[in-house]
């Protein structure tokens, strides 16, 4: 049976989710897999939230859409009460914790609450709480290596922002080993 | 013998299909002269657009693109972008310059595009049998002002050059007409003008000249060339606009 | 050939753009496309080449005349309001016999409509759009990559046959990242654009690029050779994709994205014992008529499926040509299809329960 990961990642404009289902897309091809990475657009996009698929697999992409994902990240509460329930049974459901006000209903699910914002801010930048989410993302799915998604952030941050990788890199670090 | 007069050679030797008595033919002869003058034919394009002129690209011994009904200033900007070494100039009508060409006029000017306009105002619809254009006059009895256009119904007649003058983009705007020897010569000075600011990258420019319809106004060429002089002038003044 | 990069499909269209040779874009900004104005904007300063926001659709489909007119390689883009705004444009390019390459990423209509993926503007591609006898050449990329390859290869169609082509996407290709591969652009060998308005330079008879032809003997005449280039177009251009046809009872039928989603229905009715095979139409003009004709002999049905209410069912009705019965599923207005629900049509065709 090959492995396909359908990753749905969702929160409010701003928190990055674009970016990390960029980062694990370019991982994933480095990797050598089969990606695709689809995004909502347009108004929806606009201060409400932001979502993103992405699809890392052995096969051929069909549709970039997923229905159903193996892997959910929810950034936000109207994430959570909106996807929580397509995600298939076995999988995975990885929240921040602070920032959503409740836990996980589904119990046929892996459930994983992280105060990923709070760790985020304590470790000296709240704006990178994806990073954290990410790091335990491939650790629980193990869609691509932790040395891979390293290197493909070094390809993805422009040069211009060099001096963020340092602290992109701990986030995840501080994801993966959490 | 000594030849005193002769066609300009940016002229084809082909007749005008032209009502008699119509301006048009001494518009394109200007034209022409200019082109002949600044020794610029075999880098010139020229563009025709919808209305009476829609022949025009039979005309000139240049280039030529046929463009759509009001399109042909974005037409020329097409041209001018691949080849920015050539001179290229719209030959337009009131109703394709000031009606359904508006926006791509405007925003041509507002560009500096560096093309020539050649604005042919007869303040009539003249191809298609003498309907109201954007710059008929109040008053002015057409196939659809029948009454004479009223600014209640039909608003007020545009004026172009004032217009366009205004922009940044614009370098040289000036009106002229063809109804005396005189005008004519200014006409010729004005078109050459407006050709050598092309050339001389300064922007965008245009001529509007003011012209007759002796067949839809319904009079005879005498009697329009007066009709021009008593009825458009006093509304549509000559002179510079801009110059740049 | 160049490293695999992650890009966006609008992004890499105008790359693909790029690295044909095409160096004038003239477009106006609109959703679900604006990453292709956006990208133009960036690069065509760089390799000394012209990006120009127009004023509308209609101003840039006319800068594209004019600039197609003067011999350049040159593209516009837009998505579904703004084709229907280009279409004057386009029938004066083909009535000019004028070469260029128009992409529309389709959303969802009629109207303003949405700006979720569609493929509501079949018809309008195919067909005609705009007044007069004409035909465009449209290709329909499934993936980024194709997006790329079919857009290196459209500006070569278009110089071929002095036509239009479009580049058929939605909104799904155009904001979908997958990794492409910029392969080195060959190109064909083409005829030289003698017809060109680059001034005479005294030195050649001059050209003239024009539509009007008031003698009708005259428009008669040049309509009928360009329908004989449209039939060289229709022998020489034909592409399709044909998976698992040979032992197929159900024949799935979908271009561009929708056909992405027609595989993954195809391997899933595979995987519950369903022969069912599938056709994309690359091409959408010229259709891939031949093939039908095939299979239509061992298939017992097709099922085409779209992001419309039906539009390229009619081709695919008149290339089966009565064979067969052919049946349509398809959701519209933005709504995208899902593989469960096509293998659910699959099953309600095996098991009589559809009307075609």
């Amino acid at each position: 049976m090959n492995c396909t990961h359908e990753i749905v990642m969702a929160g409010f404009g701003g928190q990055g989710i674009m970016f990390a289902g960029k980062l694990v897309s370019y991982a994933g091809m480095l990797a050598g897999k089969e990606i695709s990475w689809l995004p909502s657009y347009g108004p929806e996009m606009r201060g409400g939230t932001a979502n993103c698929h992405v699809i890392v697999s052995d096969e051929q992409i069909g549709s970039p859409i997923i229905t159903n994902p193996t892997a959910l990240i929810a950034m936000n509460r109207p994430s959570l009460d909106k996807f929580e329930d397509t995600v298939v049974p076995g999988g995975l459901i990885l929240t921040d914790s602070s920032l959503i006000n409740r836990s996980v209903k589904r119990k046929d699910v892996v459930a994983i609450e992280i105060p990923a914002t709070q760790h985020a801010i304590d470790l000296g930048e709240g704006k990178l709480a994806n990073m954290v989410l990410v790091g335990r993302l491939i650790r629980e799915t193990g869609i691509v290596s932790l040395d891979i998604l390293k290197e493909a952030l070094k390809k993805i941050v422009p040069a211009r922002k060099q001096e963020l990788l340092e602290m992109n890199i701990k986030m995840i670090e501080l994801g993966y080993n959490g | 013998m000594t030849k005193v007069f002769e066609k300009p050679k940016a002229l084809c030797d082909v007749p005008l299909h032209y009502c008699p008595g119509c301006t048009h033919g001494i518009i394109h002869r200007l034209v022409a002269e200019a082109i002949d003058e600044l020794d610029i034919l075999g880098k010139t394009v020229g563009v025709a657009s919808v209305g009476c002129s829609v022949f025009s690209y039979n005309y000139f011994e240049c280039d030529m693109q046929q463009a759509a009904h009001g399109r042909a200033p974005a037409v020329a900007t097409g041209i001018k972008r691949v080849h920015p070494g050539n001179v290229v100039f719209t030959y337009q009508g009131d109703g394709d310059l000031a009606a359904i060409g508006t926006a791509e006029m405007v925003h041509a000017a507002a560009r500096g595009e560096k093309i020539t306009v050649i604005f042919v105002n007869n303040a009539i619809y003249g191809m298609t049998g003498g309907q109201m254009a954007p710059t008929t006059l109040l008053g002015q009895v057409t196939q659809t002002s029948p009454y004479g256009r009223n600014a209640e119904n039909q608003g007020y007649p545009i004026k172009v050059c004032e217009m366009l003058s205004t922009l940044e983009g614009s370098a040289y705007i000036a009106r002229v007409s063809v109804d005396s020897v005189k005008n004519i010569r200014n006409a010729k000075k004005a078109i050459k003008k407006a050709f050598e600011t092309q050339i001389e990258g300064k922007g965008f420019s245009l001529v509007e000249v003011l012209s007759t319809c002796p067949t839809n106004w319904g009079l005879s060429p005498v009697e329009s060339l007066d009709w021009l002089r008593a009825n458009m002038m006093p509304f549509y003044p000559l002179g510079i606009y801009k110059e740049k | 050939m160049s490293e695999k990069v992650l890009m966006k499909g609008n992004e890499a269209v105008a790359e693909a753009a790029i690295q044909a040779g095409c160096r004038y874009f003239f477009g106006y900004p609109i959703t679900p496309q604006n990453e292709i104005p956006e990208y133009m904007a960036k690069r065509m300063p760089k390799v000394n080449g012209v990006y120009l926001q127009a004023e509308s659709e209609v101003a840039a489909i006319n800068m594209v005349y004019g600039a197609a007119g003067a011999g350049a390689r040159v593209m516009t883009s837009s998505s579904s309001p703004g084709i229907s705004l280009k279409q004057e444009g386009i029938s004066y390019l083909v009535g000019s016999d004028l070469p260029c390459v128009i992409v529309n990423m389709v959303r969802g209509g009629p109207g303003l409509g949405g700006i979720q993926p569609a493929q509501s503007d079949y018809f309008q591609a195919v067909k005609g759009g705009a007044h007069g006898d004409y035909y465009l050449v449209v290709l329909a990329p499934s993936s980024v990559q194709e997006a790329v390859d079919l857009t290196m290869e459209a500006f070569d169609i278009a110089d071929m046959y002095r036509t239009p082509v479009i580049i058929l996407g939605d909104g799904m290709l155009g904001q979908m990242m997958e990794p492409v591969q910029f392969h080195q652009y060959k190109g064909r060998n083409l005829p030289a654009k003698d017809w060109a308005t680059t001034g005479t330079n005294n030195s050649r008879k001059r050209n003239i690029i024009n539509s009007l032809f008031i003698d009708p003997q005259e428009l008669e005449n040049l309509n009928i050779e360009r329908f004989n280039r449209y039939k060289q177009i229709q022998e020489k251009e034909v592409k399709f994709e044909s998976v698992n046809c040979e032992d197929a009872d159900v024949v799935l039928v979908a271009y561009g994205t929708t056909a992405r989603v027609a595989k993954s229905a195809m391997s899933r009715a595979r995987a519950e014992g369903l022969k069912v095979g599938l056709i994309r139409p690359i091409t959408l003009w010229p259709f891939p008529v031949q093939v039908f004709q095939q299979v239509a002999r061992t298939a017992k049905a097709f099922l085409a499926v779209e992001m419309s209410m039906g539009q390229m069912v009619e081709d695919v009705r008149l290339a089966v040509n009565g064979l067969k019965p052919v049946y349509f599923y398809g959701r519209t207005g933005g709504m995208v299809l899902t593989p469960m629900a096509i293998v659910e049509e699959i099953k309600k065709i095996s098991g009589g329960e559809k009307n075609d």
